[in-house]
């Protein structure tokens, strides 16, 4: 095994990982920021570098759709989206997960329109957070990459069969180059294996008929199979991750943890976030604050249980949020991590930030400014207000 | 041509015990779609749809090849990504078979939603057979009109009323649509003219490239006739010019069957409740310009075929 390492964007990192898998078919759309990464595969297939059938389709619906006709006929098969592309794709998301098709889908994330915005935030993953896909965010470009590879390992699993979205996020890590590794071609081919797919259209010696009509008789066992499937998918995540770091030295779980042994206030969000919070805890470290940071890796399954052990210790959770979920009672995570700490004996006080919107940047003092806030609610203070929009002008 | 006897022999791959209404028309047209594969291997991708509902309500199917669908508008794309598997798998040697790719959608699934998904699979040049068993309505939901619902007909999205006769527009010309995407084959059908059907599933098969039929389909729910009458007024759409019977070739124009006399429009219309209203007196104007846009197309139809003109 060869670590080569590289200077990549989080683009070309996911370009690399699908040219490596090498999927029997890809059928894809461009859309900013996800555009080059369909570039950048279509040249390897003009250049002889995949095996692949490529599809430029004229549509995201239709790119779902023909990932999904190649994946029921047996093929490993992967599409490319972003924002509205994947908005576009919706209808078809929950039926390639309840038709149990092991796709593969690397997603950009970027904000929803209106206005229409081409920089990231998470509402277009999150707007697909019920359609039985797993979701795994990236902090990096490496994270993008091995999370690929990872992902096909989780949902090509017999015991799972489930489509996965790795994201990355717009612009911040899609067109920013980074240092990284990539591991070679021979290693990857191993690693993924040959696919091996549970059932398929082309096997003519079986002939079986899929996506048929569900009435009140068998409907709500097919979800419930489904809903097991997702249960189970938790525990495969965690082995895929633990492996892969034995394999390649970097090993991956449902979320990461930094400096929450002693942690008296946390915060927790997704994705690229993670990277500048981390330099933030470090700074407020050295001035003896005990603060931490849990970035979330794998956002569906949940990891309820998981992360109510970490929380409770902890005096202060701000949730921070890159997407408003428009309940008028803060953003996804904070509902998803408010029902985590529920169950504890001794619950941390939370508090939601949605930041981020549209590409708005979070600052350095941004995050300061939120760990000192959590402090001083850790000591008594005032949680008023309970959702903050941070950096929107007055 | 088709020859019955050899037919006749090929295994059924549409099973009996589907749950269509009697004497419709998509069953006939899924049936002899098959009949007409013979032992070439098919794949079949199916819009949302009568079709779709009626023949695999789990857990059972009444189809004994493989079978796929997934929504309503995407059966084109479907099948692009069912014929690409083929593609890949043959190339690396995992499939032996040549299997085709066969894509049915209704006039909704095809003419209306799944427009664009159609056109775009065309326009790639995917080696797949798309058949619309067109019956000229959204059947499946209850008769609401389709951009195939020709004028002057009811429908519950373009009822008659106390000021509407019906379907204010004419039909979109599908076929045509399809012709300028320069696709190897096309052809319009008529379930009734079996044999001719039958003939252009199997050239359609034979034919390497993106092919489409336009199979008019009576049903008899939506249009109001004794389930018994369906082939019979297959006949007598061509018979009125209605709906004539034809295929494209690589851009050749052939007429499949012209009609010895061509009969007024009337004969098939006043077959049909969703056209009763058109009899009153108050709609005798209506009734005469359909008579004159049929006219008007079989004409056009007649000069693209090289056809003498009728008279």
């Amino acid at each position: 095994m060869a670590a080569i390492k590289v200077a990549k964007t989080g683009n070309e990192a996911m370009a690399e990982a699908m040219r490596q898998i090498n999927p029997d078919v890809v059928a894809a759309y461009p859309i900013t920021p996800a555009t080059e990464v369909v570039q950048i595969f279509s040249q390897f297939v003009a250049d002889g570098a995949v095996d692949t059938e490529f599809i430029a389709v004229e549509s995201e619906h239709s790119a779902m759709s023909a990932t999904m006709g190649a994946a029921a006929a047996g093929s490993r098969a992967m599409t490319v989206t972003s924002s509205q592309g994947l908005a576009l794709m919706y209808e078809m998301l929950y039926i390639a997960a309840a038709l149990r098709l092991p796709i593969v889908l690397p997603e950009v994330n970027r904000a929803l329109s209106a206005p229409i915005n081409i920089h990231c935030d998470h509402s277009d993953t999150m707007g697909a957070r019920d359609a039985g896909w797993i979701q795994i965010f990236s902090e990096n470009s490496q994270e993008a990459y091995d999370n690929i590879l990872q992902a096909m390992k989780i949902s090509e699993h017999p015991d799972i069969l489930l489509p996965s979205m790795v994201t990355t996020d717009g612009f911040i890590i899609s067109h920013c180059m980074e240092t990284m590794f990539f591991l070679d071609d021979a290693t990857v081919k191993n690693y993924v294996g040959p696919y091996k797919p549970h059932a398929s259209l082309l096997n003519l010696a079986e002939p079986h008929s899929l996506g048929a009509l569900d009435l009140q008789d068998y409907y709500f066992e097919h979800r419930m199979q489904l809903a097991e499937a997702m249960r189970r998918a938790k525990d495969r995540i965690v082995e895929v991750g633990l492996d892969f770091g034995r394999r390649f030295g970097r090993s991956y779980g449902l979320f990461e943890t930094y400096r929450m042994e002693d942690a008296e206030v946390a915060m927790i969000l997704l994705g690229s976030t993670a990277g500048t919070t981390k330099m933030v805890v470090d700074v407020l470290r050295r001035e003896g604050r005990k603060v931490g940071l849990i970035k979330l890796r794998v956002f569906r399954p949940f990891p309820f249980a998981e992360l109510a052990r970490e929380f409770g210790r902890v005096k202060a959770v701000a949730v921070m949020d890159r997407s408003d979920g428009l309940t008028s009672f803060g953003g996804p995570l904070f509902d998803h991590v408010r029902s985590t700490l529920y169950d504890l004996e001794r619950r941390p006080k939370t508090v939601n930030y949605i930041y981020g919107l549209g590409g708005r940047d979070i600052t350095l003092e941004d995050l300061r400014s939120i760990f000192v806030r959590l402090q001083d609610i850790a000591a008594g203070g005032p949680i008023d207000p309970l959702i903050t929009y941070q950096g929107v002008r007055a | 041509m088709a020859n019955i006897k050899k037919l006749a022999e090929n295994p059924e791959l549409l099973s009996g015990g589907h749950r269509l209404c009697s004497g419709c028309g998509a069953g006939i047209v899924a049936r002899q779609t098959l009949l007409a594969a013979g032992d070439r291997p098919v794949v079949v991708a199916n819009a949302t749809g009568c079709l779709e509902v009626s023949t695999t309500i789990f857990p059972y199917t009444a189809w004994r090849v493989n079978w796929f669908h997934s929504a309503f508008e995407n059966a084109a794309a479907s099948a692009s990504g069912i014929e690409a598997a083929v593609r890949a798998q043959r190339k690396s040697g995992r499939l032996k078979e040549d299997v085709k790719v066969i894509a049915f959608g209704g006039d909704g699934g095809t003419y209306d939603i799944g427009f664009q998904s159609l056109s775009g699979a065309m326009e790639r040049g995917h080696n797949l057979l798309y058949i619309c068993y067109n019956n000229e309505a959204y059947m499946n939901t209850g008769i609401q009109r389709s951009s195939a619902t020709p004028r002057g007909a009811h429908t519950t999205t373009a009822p008659t009323g106390k000021i509407c006769p019906g379907k204010i527009q004419s039909r979109k010309d599908l076929t045509a649509c399809l012709v300028a995407h320069d696709i190897p084959y096309a052809a319009q059908a008529v379930v009734g003219e079996w044999n001719d059907f039958v003939t252009k599933v199997q050239k359609a098969l034979a034919t390497s490239g993106p092919t489409f039929i336009n199979i008019l389909q009576p049903c008899m729910l939506g249009w109001g006739f004794p389930s018994a009458q369906t082939v019979a007024l297959g006949q007598l759409a061509v018979e009125t010019c209605i709906w004539p019977i034809y295929e494209v070739e690589k851009g050749v124009y052939r007429l499949t069957k012209r009609p010895k006399q061509k009969k007024p429009v009337a004969e098939w219309l006043k077959t049909q409740d969703r056209f009763k209203h058109l009899f009153g007196p108050e709609n005798a104007g209506l009734l005469e310009a359909i008579q004159k846009d049929v006219d008007l197309r079989w004409e056009k139809l007649l000069a693209l075929c090289g056809e003498k003109a009728a008279i």
